[in-house]
Formats: C-alpha cells, sequence, structure tokens
C-alpha cells in the first residue's frame, strides 16, 4: 500500500541544509501495525508528516496505492488526509468548543457527509471507542483516556486506510495508555492498516513490525512479531 | 463542502465570545447608525426644500433686475437700480405665446395699525394675476381688479398671520387699517400656505394694488413704473423653457440691449431652482455620509484586529482543520463568513439605531427626517462589504498557515 523509495527530507535553517530524512526507502502492506522508534531529532516526525500527507518530501517518491502522493498540490493533500488518513496525535487536538460528538463529526463536515448520517456514523463511532453515554461532553468534561478516545473515533471518521498516532500514550498514564493500545491492536485485528510513533519501547513492542530511525536513516527493520 | 456548515462554526465562534463579539461589531453598528441617519435628514431637508419650491407656484418664471450688471443702474435712474417696468410685463402679456399670467409686483416692509393693534410685515404690490401666478387663493372676500389696481384704490388683501395679530378672532373684511398712516381697508384674507422650508411665514404678508403701494409706500426712490419681480407662469412645464427664452429676448428688445451686450435682467424658472437645490442637497447629503462612512472604515479596521486575534488564538485548530482534510478554500472562507458575520451583526444593530434615531428626530425635532427604502438594503451590504475587505486579510492569514507548525502552537 505505501512505497517510499529513497525518501528524503531537507530543511534549510538559515545557511545550513539539515537533512531530516536522508533517503529512506520503505514499505508497508495493507493490515500492518508497525511502529516507528527512534530519538527526537531522528526524522521520524519528519516520516510522519510526509507518510500523512502533511507535508511533501524534497527528494525521492511516495506512492499510496500506486498515486504519487509526493507530488500532490495542496488540495490534493487535503483530498487525500480526509479521504486516506486517520491522524491520532499525543495532545489529542480536539476543539474545546464542540462537544464530543460534534469533534467526531468534524472530518465528516468536510467530506460533505449529510448531517443525519454525519450524527448516526459519529455516535456509532463513539459507541465503538466505548463512550456512547458521553456523547454531548465537552473535551475539558473528560479525562485524558476519554479524549484519546474520542480523537480516536474522530480519526476512523472517513473510514481512513491508514491510521496514523503520535505518541498516542505519551500524555496518558500507563493503565490508560494500555487500553488505548488495546484500542488500537482490535482496529488493526478488524483489518486498518496502523502505523504508530513513539519512542516508548513498552508501546513499541506491541506492534508487528518496529521500524528504529537514526539521523534520517532506517537502522533496523523488526519484522518480529509483538513481543511482550 | 456547503457553505451553511461554513456560517454555523462562523457563528459558534462569534457565539463563543459574545462580549468580545458585540465590542468588535461597535465600530460598524455606529457607522451604519450615522449613515442612516445622515441620509435620512439629507433626504428629508430635499423634500422639504421640493415642497417649498413648489409651493411658490408651478411652471413659475421669474424675472428679476440683474443688481450684478452694470446695465440696471445704468437705465434703472432709481436709486435701488431697478431696470424692470410696468411696461415689460405688459409686453410679455401681450407678445409672449403660452403664458397664461404675468404679474409685476413691487415690494416693502411696512408697520401697520388697526384698532390698538400694530404689525411689521412685507407688503407687495400686485396686479389680480398674482394670485394665479403665484398659485394662492382667498379663505374669505375678494381680490381686487384689475382697474382697482390700476387706479390704484387703497384696498387690501392680508395673510391670515396678519389677520389673527391684528383682529384676532374677529372678521377682518371691511376692517381699516393704516399702513404707513395711510388707511386702506381690507376686502379679502388670503388662504394659508404655512411655513415656507426656509422658515418663512409665507402668511405674514399683505397684498395692495401695486398703483397704490407704489406710490403711497415704496415708490418714493425710484421710478414711478419700475418694479421688483415680474412673475410670468407658463400654461404647462413642457413649453416653460421655451417661454423663458421668449421672456428673455422680449426684455432684451425692450431694453435695447445689443447683441452681445449682458443682460441687465435676470430670469430663473422653479424647474431649475428645484434641480440646483436639491443637486446642493444632494451633494451636501453625500458628504455627511462620506463623513458618516469613516466610522464605518474605523469599525472594519476593529475587526481585522480582532479576526487577527481570532486567527493566532485558533491556530491549532486550523491546523486540527487541515489535517482532517480542510482545503485552505474552506478556512479561508471559513474566517471570512466569521468576518462578514461580526461586521452583518453590527449593520443590523446600526440600521435599527439609525432608523430610531431618525424618527425621533422627525418626532422631537422640525425636521423632517424621511428614512429611504434602500437604507436597510444598503447599510446591510456596505456592512457586509466592511467585514468581506478587513475580514480579507486575517482570513488569508488563517489559510496560508502550515499545518505542521499550526498543530504544534501552544
Amino acid at each position: 500500500m505505501i512505497e517510499f523509495e529513497d525518501l528524503r527530507k531537507v530543511y534549510i535553517m538559515g545557511e545550513e541544509e539539515v537533512a531530516a530524512l536522508a533517503g529512506v526507502s520503505l514499505r508497508i502492506a495493507r493490515g500492518e501495525h508497525v511502529a516507528v522508534i527512534g530519538p527526537s531529532g531522528s526524522g521520524k516526525s519528519s516520516l510522519m508528516n510526509i507518510l500523512g500527507g502533511l507535508d511533501r518530501p524534497t527528494g525521492g517518491t511516495y506512492r499510496f496505492d500506486g498515486e504519487d502522493v509526493g507530488h500532490f498540490d495542496d488540495d490534493q493533500l487535503a483530498d487525500f488526509r480526509r479521504r486516506r488518513i486517520g491522524f491520532v496525535f499525543q495532545s489529542f487536538q480536539l476543539l474545546p468548543r464542540l462537544t464530543a460528538l460534534q469533534n467526531v463529526e468534524l472530518p465528516m463536515i468536510y467530506a460533505g457527509v449529510p448531517r443525519p448520517e454525519r450524527r448516526d456514523r459519529a455516535a456509532a463511532l463513539l459507541e465503538r471507542v466505548g463512550l456512547g453515554p458521553r456523547k454531548g461532553h465537552r473535551p475539558t468534561q473528560l479525562s485524558g483516556g476519554q479524549q484519546q478516545r474520542v480523537a480516536i473515533a474522530r480519526s476512523l471518521a472517513n473510514r481512513p486506510d491508514l491510521l496514523l498516532a503520535d505518541e498516542p500514550t505519551g500524555a496518558l498514564d500507563t493503565h490508560t495508555g494500555q487500553e488505548v493500545l488495546a484500542l488500537f491492536r482490535e482496529l488493526n485485528a478488524e483489518g486498518l492498516t496502523l502505523v504508530l510513533v513513539t519512542h516508548d519501547q513498552g508501546v513499541a513492542g506491541q506492534a508487528h513490525r518496529r521500524v528504529s530511525f537514526l539521523d534520517g536513516l532506517i537502522v533496523s527493520d523488526d519484522h518480529g512479531g509483538a513481543a511482550a | 463542502m456547503r457553505l451553511w456548515e461554513l456560517v454555523r462554526f462562523a457563528v459558534g465562534a462569534i457565539i463563543a465570545h459574545p462580549m468580545r463579539s458585540v465590542l468588535t461589531s461597535l465600530g460598524v453598528v455606529i457607522g451604519v447608525a450615522a449613515v442612516v441617519m445622515m441620509t435620512s435628514i439629507g433626504l428629508g431637508a430635499s423634500k422639504r426644500v421640493t415642497d417649498t419650491i413648489a409651493g411658490l407656484g408651478s411652471n413659475l418664471i421669474i424675472v428679476s433686475p440683474n443688481f450684478q450688471r452694470g446695465g440696471g443702474f445704468v437705465s434703472g435712474g432709481g436709486g435701488q437700480g431697478l431696470s424692470l417696468r410696468d411696461s415689460d410685463a405688459e409686453a410679455i402679456a401681450k407678445q409672449v405665446e403660452d403664458v397664461v399670467a404675468v404679474a409685476p409686483v413691487v415690494r416693502g416692509q411696512a408697520q401697520l395699525a388697526a384698532e390698538g393693534a400694530n404689525w411689521n410685515t412685507r407688503i407687495e404690490g400686485v396686479t389680480p394675476a398674482y394670485l394665479d401666478a403665484r398659485d394662492l387663493t382667498l379663505s374669505s372676500g375678494r381680490m381686487f381688479d384689475e382697474r382697482e389696481a390700476r387706479q390704484g384704490r387703497k384696498v387690501l388683501v392680508v395673510g391670515a398671520t396678519v389677520a389673527r395679530e391684528l383682529w384676532g378672532e374677529v372678521d377682518p373684511l371691511g376692517r381699516r387699517v393704516r399702513v404707513r398712516s395711510v388707511p386702506f381697508e381690507v376686502i379679502g384674507v388670503l388662504a394659508s400656505k404655512g411655513q415656507s422650508g426656509f422658515g418663512q411665514d409665507q402668511d405674514d404678508v399683505v397684498l395692495g394694488p401695486i398703483g397704490a403701494v407704489r406710490s403711497r409706500i415704496t415708490g418714493r426712490r425710484t421710478r414711478a413704473d419700475a418694479v421688483q419681480t415680474i412673475y410670468v407662469k407658463a400654461s404647462d412645464a413642457d413649453s416653460l423653457d421655451r417661454v423663458q427664452e421668449d421672456v428673455t429676448n422680449l426684455i432684451r428688445d425692450q431694453h435695447r440691449i445689443k447683441a452681445g451686450d449682458d443682460d441687465d435682467f435676470a430670469t430663473q424658472n422653479m424647474a431649475s431652482i428645484l434641480q440646483a437645490s436639491q443637486a446642493a442637497i444632494g451633494t451636501f447629503t453625500v458628504l455627511l455620509a462620506a463623513v458618516a462612512g469613516v466610522s464605518l472604515v474605523v469599525g472594519g479596521v476593529g475587526i481585522m484586529n480582532i479576526m487577527l486575534v481570532a486567527v493566532t488564538e485558533r491556530t491549532r485548530e486550523i491546523g486540527l482543520r487541515m489535517a482532517v482534510g480542510a482545503r485552505r478554500a474552506d478556512i479561508l472562507i471559513q474566517f471570512a463568513v466569521e468576518a462578514v458575520a461580526l461586521s452583518l451583526v453590527g449593520g443590523l444593530i446600526g440600521l435599527t439605531i439609525g432608523v430610531l434615531g431618525a424618527i425621533g428626530i422627525a418626532k422631537l425635532g422640525s425636521w423632517p427626517a424621511a428614512v429611504p427604502a434602500w437604507a436597510g438594503p444598503l447599510a446591510l451590504g456596505f456592512s457586509m462589504l466592511v467585514g468581506l475587505v478587513f475580514g480579507a486579510y486575517p482570513s488569508w492569514r488563517a489559510a496560508r498557515l502550515d499545518p505542521i507548525e499550526a498543530l504544534r502552537r501552544e
């Protein structure tokens, strides 16, 4: 599904060029559960941004189901994010003015889903992540774990092909973090492709495949299956 | 992505900060209210002047001596330089076609005394045609006839104000009144015309036969046949311009003015006076509205300011919306709609205040403010425009944000 070929991302900082990605080649198949690990500055965030269509590579190719995403324009990238990608962020990124239900509806509004269908689908998704009774709550009325569940429900709203999670348990305590990871495993078991960025070995250990980054390059690609 | 959803986002954002939204739109409120009030006042003034000029008589041409030119003094001979003569009026009546009334007039100011009461008023020496020319009617009694006018019989037709001041409730017909100690008899009372738009009481006047007024009151320092004004009434509006031209040529002949020399008199027709004064008031109104419009611009700057704050505050929201698939155009429109909505709320409040203010001015003051029908659409259109213009830059800023940077912002 995903093909990176010699992918490069170079930032210009003043006079200097900094290579966040120095030629990365990677393939991810449909249904995989991948953890991307590495210290900060290793290039894993740049990879995430390009993978999710938030940023464009400065070199190499990025194909998603055969489409040349690396050369999309802004509108094409927006459409790509809307249809293909679900984002889960460390800091949840819920809109504080909106209820849980409205937050989950948001991506569907941009997809032009009619309101009654939107409502139903958002309600079903909140049900799915175990927040059925809290549809009308605002983010401030929810615990961190609950907020992240709302964010996961939102990421699933437009039935994405790929779920991208950036340190999804980083702001949660161990117990609720484990619950969220369990939810991810369930979703993956149902066939959803999952790419998870983390620096937590415990979190990475639950993925089927671990890709380690250092200085903009892949240093190991471990298909060892879930290691406890 | 339907516009309606963007409107809902915008309304939600405005309601989220009600106090801030109201304060932000205050500039537009004041601007729109001021523009509506100013145009209403201007329109009222225009209407009043139109009524006044129409009240002077319709299809009317006014011939007066031209004091600015030397000719008047040379041929006038009298102290006031009056160049017009009875003979001019007679010639117009005889020779110009499509004329229904020609009325020469002399004017003066005089003290009237009757049975102990005194009143200072305008006295006009006229011929019977004057009533026709000025569209005047009598409420009682009769007008003097041509013969009486020529002979200079000492009779008067009095205005309603004069009748009230001198005799109160008593019928003035047949009463005697002394004008500069010359006794006159009242034979008629003019129907009331009320105040003119320039604040002059049109009923504060007495009419006497031109011969009598000239010999007894005004004529002491002028030639015996001099007149101050000749009113010429054309048969209809279409012939007005032609009659005016004929009158001008005729008087030039009468005064033996050579081709190329300036007239020693001036003619004005009411239609052109009306046009000129309406144009003047129109200019004045536009000026007032433009000054009021400046506060609209100030209001727009207020909206731009708060929209820039909103974009900064909601940077993360913008990043998130982009991440879940909003195009740059969606973000642009969302913030533009928000700015327009803010401005429109101001416009609605301002329109209400403006209309109430105009009605209040009309009720309390003597000014006939008239709210034009197009005030509503115009005010709302303008406030939308202000929102669009001043919301454009903040919206553009929001749409140009980099989603990665925006999501990272605290």
